[in-house]
């Protein structure tokens, strides 16, 4: 508890400032209102939070959970063929390159309204650190580990359940780190782009109107949702990596 | 049936060349020597002379692409009966010492129970008792080491192949564990395979020094090792243990 005390603090002073800002500070309270009436938007009969929380964390996780499981599946045929890991590693790359954000107006076009293009977007923002970092843990065996357990005719299964699969989780898991904090971005730009319900969606929808303490406590249940995502990639890593193998 | 004094290894002009973007790089010319079940073989020599090489070529890992190789005695299985060990301990770092030990055992399908009881002596054996359950970053280079000799062990193999184990540990530790390795051995009737770059390590554990040299790459004489058994740190300081390593050197040249 000690060791997280500072970060604690950090957190409260934050807190503390907003607070200051908008009391005595001068800040107008449409630029940015105060922490206690940003909270009183919750109460607000025209807004349904739960549904628009629920909507957003779906979109996240989702669209997190398939990049998870596409990119390591994807990582995971990389290692076992060179020809398609030499053809598609430079294609993603090139890939990667694109602004995914630039995306999201195309896949309303492809796939309409609502959460499967949300989904889709999450996805795509979110895929990369996760094939590029688990293809890299995955190859980055010791080869004379490998020598080692071919002595004993290991196969490739065994191999790649053993040790390749265990080596490369530290580098999932940072590349899911990564993805979390993509992911949580890629939710909103779909949300803004073309949605009728999540947190993006009723930041859109109250701006006219200048309802800041709306927008801002939107805000803040995104950051929440990230908050979330990022703690559960973390205690997935304290569960499944030994604490010498973490990476930092 | 074979008699016994058929040698457990026998090479006979083994070469090994590696090809790469139309080059050729002899790795391992012409190594000839035999060696009994039981016996200690050190090879030596410098860096980049082949030892290394010719070791993967013994546990299979390469193919050899001259001359003649026979491992083993009937029912020998490559694939079943080798063990080996690195100059690095390549520990798996996410697992408990006992199942870094265990890991070939796995690998072979071994029985379970008894794999984890054998790994236990072994563990015993390189004086690692109670080490069992802490992990690999626990433990200081040495005693890494020694796990890494207790793995290659684990599934009993008739041969053991060591590629300059203790090459990266202080000389004090260095020493420790060529006494250590001779009383593993000693007690084992396991034939051993020490690749070393070290003439005192080799003449110390060995039973028969082969010197491997290096440019062109290729065996230049094998020495049997007749000091007495029992030996001690001390041996090392005898006419005979001097006499021995000044020939060795003289064959690599370095006198």
């Amino acid at each position: 508890m000690r060791r997280h005390a500072p970060a604690v603090l950090a957190h409260l002073a934050l807190l503390g400032l907003w607070a200051w800002a908008t009391t005595y500070g001068g800040v107008p309270r449409f630029i940015l209102p105060g922490p206690l009436e940003t909270l009183r938007a919750l109460a607000a009969p025209q807004i349904d939070w739960p549904r628009h929380l629920l909507v957003t964390a779906t979109q996240a996780f989702g669209g997190f959970a398939l990049a998870v499981v596409v990119g390591v599946a994807l990582a995971v045929v990389f290692t076992w063929s060179a020809a398609l890991r030499r053809a598609l590693m430079p294609l993603l790359v090139t890939l990667n390159l694109i602004p995914k954000v630039a995306l999201a107006p195309l896949f309303i076009v492809w796939l309409g309204y609502g959460i499967v293009p949300n989904i889709a977007i999450t996805f795509v923002i979110s895929f990369f650190p996760i094939v590029i970092t688990t293809a890299r843990g995955l190859a980055e065996v010791e080869p004379e580990l490998l020598d080692l357990v071919r002595v004993v005719r290991a196969t490739r299964w065994q191999v790649f359940r053993k040790i390749q699969l265990p080596s490369a989780l530290p580098y999932l898991f940072s590349g899911m780190r990564v993805a979390a904090v993509l992911a949580i971005a890629g939710t909103v730009v779909g949300e803004f782009v073309g949605s009728e319900a999540g947190l993006g969606f009723v930041m859109m929808a109250v701006q006219g109107t200048l309802d800041t303490p709306s927008m801002v406590m939107a805000l803040i249940l995104i950051t929440l949702v990230g908050v979330a995502m990022y703690l559960a990639v973390v205690a997935l890593e304290r569960a499944a990596v030994t604490e010498d193998a973490r990476l930092r | 049936m074979r008699a016994s004094a058929d040698p457990f290894l026998s090479l006979r002009g083994v070469g090994k060349t590696y090809r790469a973007g139309g080059r050729e790089t002899v790795a391992v010319s012409d190594a000839t020597f035999d060696v009994a079940e039981g016996e200690l073989l050190a090879l030596v020599g410098p860096s980049g002379c082949g030892k290394s090489t010719l070791l993967k070529v013994l546990a299979g890992l390469h193919p050899h692409d001259a001359g003649t190789l026979r491992i083993g005695h009937p029912g020998f299985d490559p694939g079943r009966d080798i063990g080996v060990a690195f100059q690095q301990p390549l520990l798996l770092k996410w697992r408990r010492v006992l199942e870094n030990v265990t890991l070939p055992a796995e690998i072979l399908g071994l029985p379970e129970r008894a794999t984890r009881d054998r790994a236990r002596d072994l563990l015993a054996l390189v004086g690692l008792t109670g080490t069992e359950d802490k992990y690999p970053y626990e433990l200081s280079g040495g005693m890494q080491q020694r796990v890494s000799l207790a793995r290659a062990l684990i599934h009993d193999p008739k041969l053991v192949l060591l590629d300059e184990p203790f090459g990266a540990l202080d000389a004090l530790t260095r020493e420790r564990m060529n006494l250590e390795l001779r009383r593993i051995w000693a007690g084992s009737g396991k034939t051993v395979v020490l690749v070393t770059h070290g003439v005192a390590e080799a003449v110390f554990c060995a039973t028969q020094v082969a010197v491997l040299t290096a440019g062109p790459a290729r065996m230049a004489d094998a020495f049997p090792v007749t000091l007495p058994e029992p030996r001690g740190l001390d041996i090392r300081t005898t006419p005979e243990f001097g006499a021995l390593t000044r020939r060795i050197y003289d064959k690599l040249g370095m006198t």
